[in-house]
């Protein structure tokens, strides 16, 4: 071991004629140049992950009060009236607010927490310094990219302030509930808000997207040739394509909503009576000829690759972490690959599976029934990889690590039930109950939360100049939300079976879905048990933040990749000297008897005998 | 209040003692030595995902069977019960899968927890065992998507011609069920006309197409048994979604695109009765749609029975058409002879 860390060091020495001296540029930093309208994408990437945490907390705490109106639909919280004020009359939420923070939690977490903290996070943490590059291809970008999300952020929240309350047609905002003000509350000023959010939150995401699509292709260092990457690389990359190709559908959607919200266009809008009268357009004729199902198809043309956006960068992030603690090549390398690029495929070709019984043609709905089951497929074969990576591996249990493992067990439970919701004709009882929401919070909320802790846990060190978070509270932490999110999310696929529809204010005016109170009270002691337990992680982060204990070595989980041949405190520019070039692809973990060999050793500095295994990589 | 207050001061007082014995064993940790107390680590952890797979496993197997009970009982439909063999075969290909690799995942990762003395294995791929793993999923999916379009052209094919016809017409928020009347034929309808004839008219129909004159409007949606029915499914303000969920029935109500299901009702209410020993057993009707504040209000009686029992309670309903004139003909008692004149060019412009 030893002896490669020496040739590792002689290595990048001799490699300083290759020096280029961009990074000198950046030397006169004043404190907003560093931390406010920074270009260095380690420093955009912390923005992105605490504007995310901060998503995070107020996202799961709306879900933590919802759910106290599903556990004791008849009792009074003082609590709710002092935070939420009238609407929250003696302690009773009112049903449009209910509405409210189920609209603005599935909102926030699947855009603000899991699209931009998780991918916006790690994408620009670690595609530069996993590819050897010095920025992103353009800082000026990467740096809009945030400040659009900032934007986006702030005028969801401003939502929340309005006098009519914030969004309340759920986080897919079908109309015609949400163009027509009439129709609730939330169809107002809340709508309109959120529409704006969503614009500037889709620019964000193409600024962001086409920078990390043109870094990887055109930036990687001397030696890494695509299939050498890492696995996050690849992820992070259909990622970005997933999101450029798919984000500007949801935008035009978004944008005819718009009008027909307010210049009186009905791209959406046909043979309605509402507010006691006929909708009638300016000319004063019914209006007629628009379709609702044509949102649906520009929501879902997003919607679903918006799931692909959220679980491939969490399922990058297992595969190095799995790989780096079993310290075994990830299995089969190429199939991981093969794998992400039908998802990507497949991802585009599965939107109307949530759409079975919208009203769209039968015929149509057959088709998507053939392309959403065979999507299962590569999903099946990165589980049973993963399961083989670990397979005569030699395990640390590192709280990423923990995370990672947790991952797998959540992706197979989650991707089980997509198989009963993707067949068409089982989708009609299944449809809008608890059994989806089971199935998508299972597989993509907290599967994806779990790649983010994975992230966070392990390349903490790279966002924190080298400081370590604490590895007990991080145990704890881990088995609270382990334990803790089988509790809330596997019983609600009882309730699926009883039929019992989701967003439901309450259910006791149905003789049918009013029996399942005692879970209902289990679910929210959960959910609350749960919300707590993350505050673990956040005072270890903050606290590790500031006064962790730097590591002890630069490379403390003994990685193949890059990022760790950078100094404790990587300055604007990632390496001071030369970049260092790669010579092997990033899984050499076991090879030869070398627990691993990282991607910038040569060759020749460790034992020949490996000629005989394959060179492919 | 209070119990709020000592709740939260209880959480935080938690989260400290977890911080502090968390600091105190990465102290403990500089002084052991780092590999020991990482060794302790491997340990502690290999053997909770034992316990948590164990557990997990029973715990899983058990709350399924202990909830049972309340799940929805055997459908009362021709399609429910090929959807219910269609959910027994998706559990037959997924419980296994779900078990075996879950006992996969954590037996490994409890066997293969660090050791000194294991190095561990270099197996980057192996071309066969991938394609045997892509291969079997692929064709258990095929039979299954098989299986399932199979049956999803059945219910959603066209309907028998037998089939009695019944309309629902969502609104924020109630379900208005107008029925076909004799000629089994529902007369067309125009939003524009909702609310007219001092607002009798809820659905809008238009009086000069006689198909409307038979149609009647009904609190209750009642079925005869054993017969085809088919639902006309329509809204005329936002989404909703028909839903029926004892009979496996669901489908969207769309503003300006009519959608329809049908289906066959096999067990009375009575019979339903009996069979769960619950005397105030009723089928339910709900909205599955998220539509606005009371979307989770939406609720109608579903009653089904026998046909001479449906025919009586038919026969006792009274046509839309002749309650307007009823009521048309007790106004012009009082009113005056313009006033009557208006409403009688109201009723026939239509
Ligand atoms: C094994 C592969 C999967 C299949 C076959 C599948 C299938 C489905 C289907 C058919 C629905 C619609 C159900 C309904 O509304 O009745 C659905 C919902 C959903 N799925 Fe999946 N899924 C799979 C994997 C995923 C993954 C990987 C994610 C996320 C990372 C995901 C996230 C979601 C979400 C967010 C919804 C809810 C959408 C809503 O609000 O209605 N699914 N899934
Ligand atoms: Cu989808
Ligand atoms: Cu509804």
């Amino acid at each position: 071991m030893a002896g490669t860390k020496v040739k590792l060091d002689t290595h990048t020495g001799a490699h300083d004629h290759h020096h280029d001296d961009h990074h000198d540029h950046h030397h006169e930093e004043t404190f907003i140049s560093k931390y406010i309208f920074s270009q260095d994408h380690k420093m955009i990437a912390k923005q992105f992950l605490i504007t995310g945490i901060i998503w995070a907390f107020i996202g799961v705490m709306f879900s933590v009060l919802f759910r106290l109106q599903l556990a004791w639909p008849n009792e009074s919280f003082p609590i709710l009236e002092m935070l939420l004020g009238g609407w929250a009359e003696g302690g009773k939420l009112a049903p449009s607010f209910y509405y409210g923070l189920v609209t603005m939690h599935g909102t926030i977490m699947v855009f603000f927490v899991l699209t931009a903290g998780l991918s916006g996070t790690f994408s620009n943490l670690l595609i530069p310094l996993q590819i050897g590059a010095r920025d992103m291809a353009s800082p000026f970008l990467n740096m809009l990219s945030y400040w659009f999300f900032f934007a986006a952020g702030v005028v969801m929240a401003i939502s929340l302030f309005v006098q009519t309350g914030p969004a309340t047609g759920g986080w897919t905002v079908y109309p015609p509930l949400s163009a027509l003000p009439e129709a609730s509350p939330g169809s107002g000023l809340g709508m309109t808000l959120w529409l704006f959010s969503m614009v500037l939150f889709i620019v964000s995401s193409l600024l962001g997207g086409l920078n990390y699509i043109t870094t990887v292709l055109n930036m990687r260092t001397k030696g890494m040739t695509m299939m050498r990457m890492p696995l996050t690389i690849w992820a992070f990359f259909f990622t970005a394509i997933l999101g450029v190709l798919s984000f500007p559908v949801l935008l035009s959607g978004c944008i005819l909503l718009l009008f027909d919200r307010s210049l009186g266009t009905n791209f959406y809008l046909s043979d309605i009576f509402i507010g006691g009268e006929p909708l009638v357009n300016a000319a004063g004729d019914l209006m007629q000829g628009g379709s609702p199902i044509l949102f649906q198809h520009l929501f879902w043309f997003l919607g679903h690759p918006e799931v692909y956006i959220v679980i491939l960068p969490a399922m990058g992030m297992v595969s190095e972490v799995l790989a780096t603690n079993a310290k075994k090549p990830i299995f089969g390398y190429k199939a991981m690959v093969l794998s992400i690029l039908a998802i990507t495929v497949l991802a585009f070709l599965v939107w109307a599976h949530h759409m079975f019984i919208s009203g769209m043609n039968p015929f149509v709905g057959s088709i998507f029934v053939l392309f959403t089951l065979l999507i299962a497929v590569p999903s099946a074969i990165k589980v049973f990889n993963w399961i083989a990576t670990i397979w005569r591996g030699n395990i640390s249990f590192t709280p990423a690590m923990l995370f990672a493992i947790g991952f797998v067990s959540l992706f197979i439970s989650g991707g089980l039930t997509g198989i009963y919701l993707g067949n068409s004709a089982l989708d009609i009882p299944l449809h809008d109950t608890y059994f989806v929401v089971a199935h998508f919070h299972i597989v993509m909320g907290m599967a994806a939360g779990y790649g983010l802790f994975t992230g966070v846990y392990h390349w903490f060190p790279k966002l924190f100049n080298g400081r370590m978070m604490n590895r007990t509270l991080g145990y704890f932490h881990f088995w609270v939300t382990f334990i803790g999110s089988y509790c809330i999310f596997w019983p609600m696929h009882y309730m699926g079976m009883t039929g019992v529809p989701r967003r439901y204010f309450q259910f006791d005016t149905f003789e049918t879905f009013n029996v399942y109170q005692d879970l209902n009270v289990f679910i929210t002691v959960a959910a609350i048990v749960v919300f707590f337990g993350q505050f673990l992680f956040v005072i270890n982060f903050f606290y590790s933040a500031v006064k962790g204990p730097r590591m002890k070595n630069l490379n403390p989980w003994k990685s193949n990749a890059l990022e760790w041949t950078t100094p404790m405190k990587p300055g604007h520019g990632n390496w001071p000297g030369a970049i260092p070039s790669v010579h092997r692809w990033a899984y050499d973990y076991g090879k030869n008897g070398h627990e691993f060999i990282p991607q910038v050793v040569p060759n020749g500095a460790v034992d020949t005998k490996e000629k005989n295994t394959k060179g492919a990589h | 209040m209070l119990t709020t207050i000592l709740g939260l001061i209880t959480i935080i007082l938690i989260l400290i003692i977890l911080f502090q014995i968390s600091k105190a064993s990465e102290m403990l940790a500089t002084l052991k030595g780092e590999d020991k107390s990482m060794n302790m680590a491997n340990k502690g952890n290999a053997l909770m995902f034992m316990l948590f797979l164990i557990f997990g496993l029973v715990g899983s197997v058990w709350s399924t069977f202990h909830y049972a009970d309340l799940f929805l009982p055997v459908p009362s439909s021709v399609h429910g019960i090929w959807l219910r063999n269609m959910f027994f075969w998706t559990l037959v290909a997924t419980v296994p899968v779900f078990i075996v690799t879950h006992i996969a995942l954590f037996y490994f990762t409890y066997k293969y927890q660090h050791s000194k003395d294991r190095k561990s294995y270099y197996y980057p791929h192996n071309n066969k065992l991938e394609l045997i793993w892509t291969v079997i999923p692929s064709i258990v999916l095929i039979l299954l998507v098989y299986e399932g379009i199979r049956n999803w052209y059945k219910i959603t094919g066209e309907a028998p011609k037998s089939s009695m016809i019944v309309e629902a017409t969502a609104q924020q928020f109630m379900w208005n069920l107008r029925y076909s009347g004799a000629d089994n034929q529902l007369g067309s309808k125009t939003v524009k006309n909702i609310g007219k004839d001092n607002g009798l008219n809820v659905l809008g129909q238009i009086w000069t197409d006689a198909k409307n004159h038979d149609d009647f409007l009904a609190d209750e949606l009642h079925l005869p048994i054993n017969k085809p029915v088919l639902v006309k499914i329509n809204s005329i303000d936002v989404l909703h979604s028909f839903y029926l969920p004892h009979f496996r029935v669901k489908m969207d109500a769309v503003p300006g695109i009519p959608t329809q299901f049908w289906f066959i009702p096999t067990k009375t209410t009575e019979q339903m009765r009996q069979e769960l020993d619950d005397p105030t057993f009723n089928y339910e009707l709900a909205c599955a749609e998220l539509c606005g504040q009371a979307h989770f209000n939406m609720r109608r009686v579903v009653v089904v029975e026998e046909e001479a029992e449906f025919e009586a309670w038919k026969a006792k309903q009274k046509t839309t058409y002749a309650k307007i004139k009823e009521a048309a003909a007790a106004e012009s008692g009082t009113a005056s002879a313009a006033e009557k004149e208006d409403e009688t060019k109201e009723m026939s412009s239509l």
